[in-house]
């Protein structure tokens, strides 16, 4: 139930009366997506998408730094 | 100002790499001096662990115990018997997540009455049954909202959206719940044995990490945000463990590009507007006070059980089916343990909702099934 996808908004759709809509791209498979709850997001963000609705944009500078810290862990185990 | 994430950034595929999970091991190997349980509360963790065999890869001083984060598994049978009682009424359309539809209630499941003619459509969001509520102006429309927070604010969203253009077909039978009330009865509970908690991570989307402080402090539990994926997974446990050896109880976030501090306010002022905390049954658990998500007063109107009458009683049902669901959501009995469990008891003849739910403990250990 708190499944949650990463994708890419690649487009925002302002249809009038109605909420806010954007068009996630979630690896090649492109969905509408509610962005009522993400008020400032942007195209080219990364968003989490959960039924029907954005909840989280992906912050780039901590998922940088998780994958710093990821490359560095592997080298680390590969030395002998 | 945020740094962009550089053009062809996978979202997924590095938190799935086999050389970064062979790595977390090693170093969570290394820190490991003792046995330790940690609880991963939400079901999607569960399954994630399963799928991907961390179990079995971890250090067998490390004891995974699964909790009850899984909407499904603990909505009332009370509740479920009041939406087929609403499906089958003429004039009625019943819709909700396609997990609640096999679930059985005290009697029929929502899809053995629409066997029966009852009316039922499942939905991926609040915002599908709001557009048959649109299109559908002569019928009733009753969203069978079940979730967490994470779910929760899409249907105060929903429901907003109905009030702005009063569509008055278009109402809600609630069975929210909330992660930090269920958490504080499980610690709170002397024969439990959680030494630390994977907080889940989408629910820490939206409330943030803050409300653990409190609980991690009078526990005196590590209490970490943990994503969904291997390395998430692994990066959470690793904080736990590690905590753990150092004698620390602090709330860690091992899921900081998700999942911030202060969670999403606009989501959270959401449910402030529409719900209010009200004391709930959680199936094969009991009532715990204050760990629901009710409709306001001032929303009634869009509150199926103010709004419609009902023949079924809310009350605690007695169980017959032999299910243990509630001794497996409090982490007290695994799946294996279960007399029924592969027996009488599969997902497609389930006698309790973990054995039918995505997010499921017994599902997860059906599905994938080791031979010893």
């Amino acid at each position: 139930m708190c499944l949650a996808v990463p994708g890419k908004l690649i487009e925002i759709i302002s249809a009038p009366g109605a909420s806010r809509l954007g068009r996630v791209d979630f690896d090649g498979i492109i969905k509408t997506a509610d962005l009522s709850l993400l008020p400032d997001v942007h195209v080219g963000d990364y968003l989490v998408v959960h039924a029907g609705f954005a909840i989280a944009e992906i912050s780039a500078d901590e998922a940088l730094a998780t994958l710093a810290l990821l490359a560095e862990l592997a080298e680390f185990g590969e030395e002998p | 100002m945020n740094s962009r994430l550089p053009a062809g950034y996978n979202p997924v595929r590095p938190f799935r790499d086999p050389a970064a999970v062979k790595a977390l091991l090693q170093r969570i190997e290394s820190a490991v001096t003792r046995p330790w349980s940690i609880m991963e509360i939400c079901g999607g963790q569960t399954h994630a662990i399963r799928r991907y065999g961390l179990d079995e890869l971890l250090p067998d001083s490390i004891e995974l115990i699964h909790g009850p984060g899984c909407p499904v598994c603990v909505t009332p049978a009370a509740k479920i018997d009041r939406a087929v009682e609403l499906s089958l009424r003429p004039g009625f359309l019943l819709c909700t997540y396609g997990d609640m539809i096999r679930v059985p209630g005290s009697g029929d499941s929502l899809a053995t009455a629409k066997a029966r003619g009852g009316n039922l459509q499942s939905v991926y969001s609040a915002l599908d049954a709001l557009q048959l509520a649109r299109e559908q102006p002569d019928r009733e429309i009753v969203f069978f909202a079940i979730g967490f927070e994470t779910t929760s604010p899409g249907h105060a969203q929903a429901l907003q959206v109905a009030i702005d253009e009063e569509i008055t077909n278009f109402s809600m039978l609630c069975s929210q719940v909330t992660v930090p009330a269920a958490l504080t009865m499980l610690l709170g509970d002397d024969s439990h044995r959680i030494d630390g908690v994977l907080a889940a991570g989408h629910v820490c989307t939206i409330t943030g990490s803050n409300e653990y402080h409190a609980i991690a402090e009078r526990f005196r539990v590590p209490v970490v945000v943990t994503g969904f994926e291997p390395v998430d997974l692994l990066l959470g446990i690793a904080d736990c463990i590690d905590q753990l050896e150092a004698g620390s109880y602090r709330v860690g976030n091992s899921y900081t590009r998700i999942a911030k501090d202060d969670g999403n306010p606009v989501a959270r002022a959401a449910l402030v507007r529409m719900f209010e905390p009200v004391d709930m049954e959680w199936r094969g658990i009991g009532v715990i006070p204050g760990s629901g998500l009710g409709l306001r007063e001032e929303f009634a109107a869009y509150d199926a059980e103010r709004k419609f009458q009902f023949e079924s009683r809310i009350g605690s049902h007695d169980d017959q089916s032999g299910c243990i669901s509630g001794q497996v959501l409090r982490g007290l009995a695994t799946p294996e343990r279960c007399p029924n469990f592969g027996q009488s008891c599969t997902p497609a003849t389930p006698l309790g909702a973990p054995m039918v739910s995505a997010e499921g403990a017994c599902a997860a250990y059906y599905q994938y099934a080791r031979f010893e």
